[in-house]
């Protein structure tokens, strides 16, 4: 099975990603994550979705994010100040409080949701695109407008002030 | 296949890890980074849920879950480079103008 | 003639109202004899109405003049209108004219005061308001000229406000009757709910018929009525203002305070003595109310320094003997004794302030000495007064009267006697004890001025009275006249003359040689004068009349003001301003989280998922 590896794989490499000092590093990592979901993707049986997410997510969102960290040029001061403020006891409450909400949301969803079981079905990418173009249309011009909204908001943020 | 479990437990524990990133660090970079993770995780569940209903629905909405990510990450991260001109650090307890002055 | 009875009262208001509204703009004199006059009309209207009644009087003995009808509902009327029978022409005749000669007599006492026309405006209105009372047919009525001599006397004792104490004096003999009045209040909205008619004949009829004596009822009814006559006759438990009430101008006590306002109370009772006839109880209570008055109204005559509050204190106790007479069924005796006691108690008010205003308006008696040659119009006043006051045979209108009451008690009860008699030699010694020391002995202050005819002109009248009046009633052994008894008789029933043992007659008779004796003997001695310059504890107990003041102040009046001053920051509101503090509270610590940190913010949004989520989990 490739799941259960992709899977671990994904979960242990972003634990590790945020936890890095430095931001390229985490970034890095965050990579390696984002590939081995689209290896637990594939396992699913989604394959467009795998491939959508190593080259959207993976090959222009995070690319795009380094790019920016590239940019603020951080300095070997800058990542021993991470470091500091990333000492140990900053950790506890946020994980104590992670762990409650985990239990809790995990409670619910298992133990209390009771689903006829269903054998899955992988979904080809054939049947994903007939239904992109035809009965979620509306969808892709609403997002393509969301992404117009970005990219303008980015230019007119991005602005020097005159 | 796989039931359904298994991808929404991963999911659920990428969630928690992209919470904990988001609380415990202080840097923006990484408060941005940690939100990503927690969209990557929802868009997880999303495929997990059209896997066991066998829809194209489920992996539609990943698609615009993945263009909300980008157009966000777009402007997050030009407010990011604003702040840091503003404040020359990317210290996000330092960003407290906001704050209510009594 | 009859039928002017309407301008009796309507005179003395026209004569306040011309007062009030131009006063100011009239000069002294005019205004004086508007006032004088007013009241001067008024009673020579009531004696030509005498007149006329003696010599054909009326079919029923009773003559009622209507004027409107006041209130007109289903299930009640008031109708305004005059109601004249023996008693009420008796009040009558004794308000216009003992009123003529204080407001002649005002005349000349009241001589450059600022408010001189204020003075007999207000005087005015209180006898117009008091004739309304005396004259209503309709218990209704009764209430309105009841409550305007409270007002008037509030107005008069207050007269010269400029200082604090009179204002303080007028409010407690005010706020006093007051109480007393809301009782009879009481009263009188239970009769009217029973009877449907406060028109008093027919009230007291239907009363009859409808409530066997010595039932509840009527015991509440007549307590009810009885309390507002305790409290505007300054009788315990409610006397404690008249003694202050001595603030006002002397003339204003001699009218008000001792000849007409505070007879209202046994006037009220004769008038209806028929639903006090059912209620013997109540009756009991009044002749046991009567002699505790009677006795703490004489010690405390006996400890007073000031000449105006031992006539007051005495007036206190001389209503006490009505009530007295009241309590055992002598209606004859308590109205003869209220005619006596108006006649001389204003002989010696007025002459109190003849006196007094020759010495600078001093009213300490131990401040006075020796005055029997310098003012002896004075002397000769006050001591006929006096002698009527102590009962002295024979001579003057009290011993007759007090025979007369005395005889009555002892019938009823020998103990009730005892203390009427033990009141009266005390009565003879208080009295006497300031006649020793303001006219005996030696100068201590000098006298100013002279009087004129307006002041000596009503104390001789008055002085007249006080010798001849008695001689309307006498005892068996002096004639057995029975005149005024026969006179009221249609109005009061048959006056009782059953015989009486020769004890009580010359019980009568010793009382007052004893008490004056006794003065006498104290008075060479210099015991008073000791007295008053160091007095000692009983004495100080007998001044305050035994702490009532004091213990109304500790009972009431300062868990009142004590109360006031509790809820003077509003603590009902205080509690809704809670609200509003823990709002802001609450606020201010809110405030605080908005720090404008994204981690915490976050943080808190979490939290409040996880909340949210707990909740839908387990509810």
């Amino acid at each position: 099975m490739i799941f259960w590896p992709a899977a671990a794989l994904a979960f242990g490499t972003t634990a590790v990603a945020i936890t890095r000092a430095n931001p390229v590093h985490a970034l890095l990592w965050f990579v390696v994550s984002l590939i081995a979901m689209a290896l637990v993707f594939f396992a699913l049986g989604a394959a467009f979705a795998a491939a959508l997410e190593v080259i959207v997510y993976a090959g222009a969102i995070v690319v795009l994010f380094l790019f920016v960290v590239m940019m603020l040029s951080l300095d070997r001061a800058a990542s021993s100040r991470e470091k500091i403020w990333m000492s140990r006891p900053v950790w506890i409450i946020p994980a104590i409080f992670v762990v409650l909400l985990g239990a809790g949301i995990a409670w619910a969803v298992f133990a209390q949701t009771h689903l006829p079981p269903m054998p899955g079905r992988a979904v080809p990418p054939a049947e994903v695109g007939l239904r992109l173009f035809s009965t979620d249309l509306a969808a892709v011009e609403l997002a393509s407008l969301l992404l117009l909204a970005g990219l303008v908001g980015a230019f007119h943020l991005g602005r020097e002030p005159r | 296949m796989i039931p359904w479990t298994a991808p929404a437990a991963l999911s659920l524990g990428l969630f928690l890890l992209g919470l904990l990133g988001l609380l415990a660090r202080r840097s923006l970079v990484f408060v941005l980074m940690s939100i990503e993770i927690m969209l990557n995780a929802a868009g997880l569940l999303f495929i997990a849920a059209g896997m066991r209903w066998g829809s194209a629905d489920g992996q539609i909405m990943f698609i615009l879950v993945l263009n909300l990510a980008g157009a966000e990450l777009a402007l997050g991260l030009i407010l990011l480079l604003r702040l840091r001109g503003r404040l020359t650090t990317l210290d996000g307890d330092s960003a407290t103008l906001l704050r209510d002055a009594p | 003639m009859t039928g002017f009875l309407w301008l009796v009262p309507a005179l003395p208001l026209l004569g306040a109202s011309l007062l009030g509204l131009l006063g100011r703009r009239l000069p002294a004199r005019l205004a004086a004899t508007i006032g004088a006059g007013s009241v001067g009309l008024a009673a020579l209207v009531t004696t030509a109405i005498a007149i006329g009644w003696l010599t054909h009087p009326p079919a029923s003995e009773t003559y009622i003049q209507p004027l409107w009808t006041w209130i007109s509902l289903p299930g009640f009327t008031a109708n305004f209108a005059l109601y004249l029978d023996p008693v009420s022409l008796l009040m009558t005749l004794v308000i216009t004219i003992i009123g003529f000669f204080i407001h002649l007599f005002s005349t000349e006492y009241m001589h450059g005061e600022s408010g001189y026309s204020r003075y007999f405006a207000y005087l005015n209105l209180f006898v117009a308001a008091m004739l309304l009372l005396v004259l209503a047919s309709d218990l209704l009525v009764m209430f309105v000229g009841w409550e305007g001599v409270g007002v008037c006397s509030y107005l008069l004792v207050g007269f010269w406000f400029e200082t604090p104490e009179n204002g303080g004096a007028a409010q407690k003999s005010f706020i006093v009757t007051r109480i007393a009045d809301i009782a009879m209040l009481a009263g009188l909205l239970l009769l009217a709910t029973s009877f449907g008619t406060l028109s008093i004949q027919p009230l007291l009829a239907d009363a009859t018929a409808a409530w066997p004596s010595g039932t509840f009822m009527p015991a509440l009814a007549a307590s009810l009525l009885l309390i507002g006559g305790l409290g505007k006759s300054a009788q315990i438990p409610l006397q404690t203002w008249l003694p202050d009430a001595m603030a006002g101008p002397t003339p204003v006590s001699a009218l008000i305070h001792a000849a007409t306002m505070v007879t209202a109370g046994v006037y009220l009772v004769v008038r209806t003595h028929t639903l006090f006839q059912l209620a013997p109880a109540v009756l009991d209570a009044i002749a046991i109310g009567a002699a505790a008055t009677i006795l703490v109204a004489a010690f405390a005559g006996l400890a007073q320094s000031d000449i105006k509050r031992i006539l007051a204190y005495s007036t206190m106790g001389q209503i006490g003997y009505m009530f007295l007479a009241l309590g055992v069924g002598a209606w004859s005796a308590a109205m003869f004794h209220l005619l006596s006691h108006a006649v001389f108690k204003a002989l010696l008010f007025l002459s109190a302030g003849a006196i007094s205003m020759r010495l600078h308006h001093e009213q300490n008696i131990f401040a006075m000495g020796g005055l029997r040659a310098e003012l002896p119009v004075a002397f000769w006043a006050f001591l006929l007064g006096s002698l009527s006051l102590a009962a002295f045979p024979l001579i003057d209108c009290g011993f007759f009267s007090k025979e007369f009451l005395l005889a009555a008690v002892w019938h009823a009860s020998p103990l009730l006697w005892a203390i009427g008699l033990f009141g009266a030699v005390l009565t003879a010694i208080y009295i006497f004890r300031a006649v020793f020391t303001v006219f005996f002995g030696d100068i201590v202050t000098e006298t100013s001025g002279s009087y004129g005819p307006r002041i000596i002109l009503p104390l001789a009248i008055l002085g007249f009275g006080a010798l001849t009046v008695g001689w309307l009633e006498t005892p068996d052994f002096l004639g057995h006249f029975s005149i005024l008894s026969g006179f009221l008789t249609p109005a009061t029933g048959a006056a009782q003359h059953p015989a009486i043992p020769p004890l009580v007659p010359l019980a009568g008779i010793a009382a007052p040689f004893a008490g004056i004796a006794i003065a006498y003997a104290l008075h060479a001695n210099g015991f008073w004068r000791r007295q008053a310059a160091a007095p000692s504890l009983a004495r100080r107990i007998m001044q305050s009349a035994f702490g009532f003041d004091a213990a109304y102040r500790a009972l009431f009046v300062a868990p009142f003001l004590a109360t006031v001053r509790a809820l003077r920051h509003d603590p009902v509101d205080a509690a809704f301003v809670s609200l509003e503090t823990l709002a802001i509270a609450l606020h201010r610590r809110l405030r605080r989280e908005q720090n404008g940190r994204l981690r915490r913010y976050a943080g808190w949004m979490m939290a409040g998922s996880l909340a949210t989520l707990a909740l839908l989990v387990f509810a």
